[in-house]
Parts: C-alpha cells; structure tokens; sequence
C-alpha cells in the first residue's frame, strides 16, 4: 500500500511534465505570431525584433519551456495577446472560480442522487422499480447535455417559470439549479448503473448473508455492510466521471450564458490567443491528473484488501 | 505446408484457424450473428442506425431542397407538405439540414472508426501485448498522457490548432499543383476533425486489444502456434486477432455513439465541420446558444430544435443499446 502510494506520487509529476510539454509544444507550433497580433497595426521589423528580443521569444525553445513552467508554477501564465497588458492569469482566475463552482454543484447532484438511486435500485431487483430506472439510465445516457439544457430551459424556465432561463448569480442563487442539474444529469445515470451493479454484487456476497443470519435489522445491514462496500467501486469511477462531465460543462456554460470560462476559451480559440489556451489545457490536465491520484489514493485507503503490485 | 498437418493433428478448439471446413460453418461469428438476430432490441437499434446512415450517405438523394438555400419569404414554418420539418430563421429546410448534417456526422464517424479504433488502436494493442517490452511501455505512457486531459480540451485544443495550420498548407498546395477547391470542399475540415477525434477512440481500444492478447499470450494454442514456428504477421493475424475481436465489436460500437456525440460537440462549438456544411451541432446551437435571441425561438418554435435532437440522441442511443447486445452475444459471461 505504502509503496503503491509512492509509486503513484512519483509518476505523478512525471505525468504533469509530459503533459505540460506537450501543451508548450502545441502552443508554440500553433498557428499565429504573438509579436505580430502584439502589435497589430504598428507592426513593424525592428518593433517585433525589439519586442521579440524584450520578451526573450529569441531564447532556445528549452529555455522558454523552463521559464514558461516555472512561471506557471507560480501562478503566471504570461499576458493575453488579445487583451492587451492583461495577465492571463487575471482574466482566467474569476472565470475559472465561476466555472469551478457550476461544476461543483453539478458534480454534487449527479453523486448525491445517482449513488442513492442505483442503490434503491438494486434492493429493488425482481420488481418493475428496477427495471424502469435501468431504462431510464439508458436513455439519459444517450442525452448529450445539449439536448437537456434547451428541454430543462423550455418547461422549467419558459413554459412553467419556476426558475429564471440564464444568468449567474453565485453559488446561493437559484440560477445556478438548472445548469447544475443539466450538468449533473448525464453523470446520474453514469452514478446510478455503476452503484447498481456494485450493490447487487455485493448483496450476493457471504458476508452479507452472515450479517442477516445473525439477527441484524434490514436497515442495519443495507447501511453498514452493503453500502458502504458498494460504494468502493463507485469510487474509481470518480474520476473518469469528472472528465466526462467536463465537456457538459462548457456547453451548459454557452446555452445559459453564465460568465465562466467556456466562452472565454472559445472566443481565445477564435482570435488565437494562445497563452490562454495553453494555460487553460494546462490547468484542465493538472486537475484531473491530481483528481485521479485522491480517488486513487483513497481507493487504497478505503479498502484494505486492495493492494496494488 | 507443415503447418497445417500439424495443425490436423493437434487441432486446437480456441484458435478458429484451426478447424476443419465443416467446423468453420459454426464458426463462433455465425453463432454470435444467429444470437445477434434473435435479440429484438439489437435487431430494431441496427434497423435505426441502418435508417440513418442510409439516409446520411445519400443525402443528396433524400433532400427535398437544397439544405443552405435561404429563403426570407418562408422563416420560421411549422412543417408543411413542402417543408416537412418546417424552416429555421433563414427559411431553410430543416429536413434537408438534417439529412446533410447527418452526412457529415456519417463521414466523422466512419474516418474515427477506421483510423482511431480500428488502425491504430488495434494494431498498437495488438503489438503491444504480443511484443511487450519497451514497445508495450512506451505507447502505454503516451497513450497515459494522452489519457491524462480532459477529453474535450484535447479535442478543442488540437482542432484550434491544427485547423489553421492544415488549411494554410492545403492553400499552398491548390496554388503550387493549380487544384482548386480542396478548402472549400470541406474535406480539410474533415481531416482535421478527424484528428481531433483521434486521442477519443485510439488509447481504449489500444488497452483493450492489448490486454486481452497478453492473456492470450498464456493460452496453449498460442504456444502450440509459435512452437511450430508461425510467422509473426501469421500470428498475430490469424491467431490473436480473430480471438479479440468480439470485445472489439463491442468496444468499436460504443465508440461509435461517442464519437458522433464529440462531432456534434465540435460542431456546436464551431469547431467542426464549418458552414456552409450543414451538421447537426451547428443547428442546435443557432437555436440555443444565441442569447436572447435564442430564447424567443426556443419559446415559438420549439420543434426546430426537435428534429437534430431527435436524431442525435436516436444515434447515440442505439449505438449503445447494440453495444450492449453484442457485448451479450460475445461475452455472455460479464452481464
């Protein structure tokens, strides 16, 4: 366990080097010359050989990949091209914070409901609730959230008006519900199959029968010796979650018009702005590398029998 | 040849080389199609997929109008006799968008099955386990890397930035060789759409293939096989590769929904298959993702957006829903 845990801390920054190079290389043989969109209409030679000199563009490619990184572990990705003498950095930071906390919430509804629903599920194999919720599953897999966003906005915002249609106002505000519910859905039937399965493995274990010979209530042995085993392979599957759910994200982000980074990020695809697009995939990559090494960490934890080779 | 005597005399029931002709006519793939067909679920989601593609690769057959000709006089209609699904804020059909952006999602997914899954996938997977070694190593962290964004930021960034730079070529190109209309063909789009997709469908089946041939690997048959000294190509060929490819069926048509799904997600970003080709992504977002504008559509013309929906999600869905079939049909154990 102790040595799997080392392994897995060791690889880890060599993950994050092989990904940050991989960036720094996309972005420097990606299309457009940041002296020339610097300058715009004042491009001249000698000012770009000036400001190319000044910003150190002239160095080895090594060379920038260290100050780049380095920068970047401190917070510094470098100013926009677009935004003149704005850090990236700053113009990222409130977006990113935003962004953050709609995933969040998402994230929350699709573990809070899709772990209780497979598990109900699951106790209730061999009546119709099983089956119905299985179809459902199915079906809200197939659901890209951009066909859930304008469904959700149309009864619930349009036709019934329970709830406003766009906007953002923080994360107590009730215009954070529909986008976190849209960004949630896929992610419920992804939690429900998953805690389903694992329930009904569990549920034929000899353990839990020994725990029901014993005399314990139903309640007692659903609580502590089905769900809490159950819950161990939902665990890794955390991860590859957060990543799916992503792309929802940005699209959610668009159709409710919330002021993340999703529109920002594609407005700096289209006028090429790299230093933003690099730091963006840069801090995309380090989350998840970091988010799968705590689910997979924990996963040891949790589970004692477990041990990696 | 001495191998096939050999062969005669130590016939081995996992390889399918193996059997004599009359075994070959129960081989395991007649098997698993008779039980494929038996299933009334997988039968009606290949029927659905059978619909759509055909109607996708002959677009130019089914459409009743030309699916970018706007016409001003006719925004915004219900469905009619001469607009089947009506018309969007432009006064195009949305019938004839859909069947043309069908097409286009038909083309990404076939260039993402055959390049992804199928040639890079498969032949690293099955590379990987056979060889093993720093081969196996070396593409397995690649592959981890590659693994290690977020599916969607890939896709986005290698689109950004291929895109300029693949047309910029292309451009020099059609002025060196004096061939015109490669760019505005679209074909580059699709190209580089394709690529973005790649990261998508390569590593999964990679990891799959390769595992399944390093269990193989142990299987007497392969031992018997490389003890009469099968050549390597014949080996991982006709050997290892027939015994993989059921969980490749099934993995390949998972992959399908997902890659339509990414398509559609490029596209509605616009980062796709640019205008003046219609796809699906793009029709939803003029509907949903332009602000106020868009609400007052989505509140007086819902149904324009019923139609891309409905087709996205009926592919997506039967994708899966054959997926699960044929995982049943081929791994009947792991339901």
């Amino acid at each position: 366990m102790l040595a799997y845990t080392v392994r897995r801390l060791l690889w880890t920054p060599v993950l994050l080097v092989a990904v940050s190079l991989f960036v720094f290389v996309l972005g420097e043989y990606g299309p457009g010359d940041p002296v020339e969109v610097a300058l715009g209409q004042n491009y001249t030679e000698e000012r770009a050989e000036r400001l190319r000199e000044q910003r150190g563009l002239n160095d080895p490619v090594p060379v920038r990949y260290f100050r780049y990184i380095g920068n970047a572990l401190k917070g510094d990705f470098g100013d926009s091209f677009v935004f003149r003498g704005r850090s990236v950095a700053g113009l990222l930071g409130p977006k990113l914070w935003v962004s953050a906390r709609l995933f969040f919430a998402g994230f929350a509804i699709s573990v809070g409901i899709g772990v209780p629903l497979g598990f109900f599920a699951a106790t209730r194999q061999g009546t119709w609730v099983d089956p119905t919720i299985v179809a459902i599953t199915l079906v809200l897999l197939a659901m890209p959230v951009f066909i859930f966003a304008p469904a959700l906005i149309l009864l619930f915002a349009l036709n019934l008006s329970w709830l406003p249609v766009s906007g953002w106002g923080g994360f107590w505000d009730t215009r954070i519900i529909l986008p976190a519910v849209t960004i949630g859905m896929p992610g419920i039937a992804v939690m429900t199959r998953m805690m389903r399965a694992s329930t009904l493995d569990v549920l034929g274990q000899d353990y839990v029968r020994t725990a029901r010979a014993k005399g314990l209530g139903e309640f007692t042995v659903r609580r502590r010796h089905v769900a809490r085993n159950a819950l161990i392979p939902v665990l890794t599957i955390l991860g590859f979650s957060i990543a799916g759910m992503l792309g929802g994200a940005l699209i959610v982000e668009l159709i409710y018009g919330i002021p993340g980074v999703a529109r920002f990020a594609l407005d700096s695809i289209f006028s090429r702005d790299f230093p933003v697009i690099t730091a963006l995939a840069l801090i995309g990559a380090t989350a998840l590398v970091v988010a799968n090494l705590v689910v997979d960490i924990l996963y040891a934890v949790v589970d004692p029998r477990i041990t990696y080779r | 040849m001495a191998t096939e005597t050999l062969q005669d005399v130590f016939p081995s029931d996992t390889g399918p080389d193996a059997g004599r002709e009359e075994e070959r006519s129960h081989s395991p793939f007649r098997r698993a199609l008779g039980r494929l067909l038996r299933k009334k679920i997988a039968v009606a989601a290949m029927t659905v997929l059978f619909i759509l593609y055909g109607a996708g690769i002959f677009a130019q057959f089914v459409d009743t109008h030309d699916p970018n000709k706007i016409d001003l006089r006719a925004t915004q209609e219900g469905p009619s006799w001469d607009h089947w699904l009506g018309t969007d804020r432009a006064g195009r059909d949305i019938y004839s968008r859909v069947v043309w952006g069908l097409q286009t999602t038909v083309i990404i997914t076939l260039i993402g099955l055959v390049t992804g899954s199928l040639v890079l996938g498969v032949t690293l997977g099955l590379l990987a386990g056979y060889y093993r070694g720093w081969f196996d190593v070396s593409v397995m962290r690649f592959g981890e890397v590659v693994a290690s964004f977020p599916d969607v930021l890939l896709i986005i960034l290698i689109a950004a930035t291929l895109r300029p730079r693949i047309i910029n070529t292309t451009r020099d190109f059609e002025d060196w060789s004096g061939i015109d209309g490669i760019v505005s063909s679209g074909a580059v789009d699709f190209f580089v759409v394709g690529i973005a997709l790649l990261p998508l469908s390569w590593f999964g089946m990679m990891r799959l293939v390769r595992g399944q041939v390093l269990s193989l690997r142990a299987m007497p048959f392969v031992e018997s096989a490389q003890a009469i000294g099968v050549s390597t190509p014949r080996m991982i060929f006709s050997h290892l590769l027939p015994n993989v490819l059921g969980p490749i069926i099934v993995t390949a048509s998972f992959g399908l929904g997902a890659v339509a799904g990414s398509e559609i997600f490029l596209s509605f970003l616009g980062l796709g298959v640019q205008p003046p080709r219609p796809s699906l992504g793009f029709m939803i977002n003029d509907v949903t993702a332009r602000g106020a504008a868009s609400v007052s559509v989505l509140q007086n013309h819902p149904e324009q957006l019923l139609a891309p929906i409905a087709v996205i999600w009926a592919l997506i869905f039967c994708w899966n829903l054959l997926g699960d079939s044929l995982n049943d049909v081929f791994n009947p154990r792991t339901r």
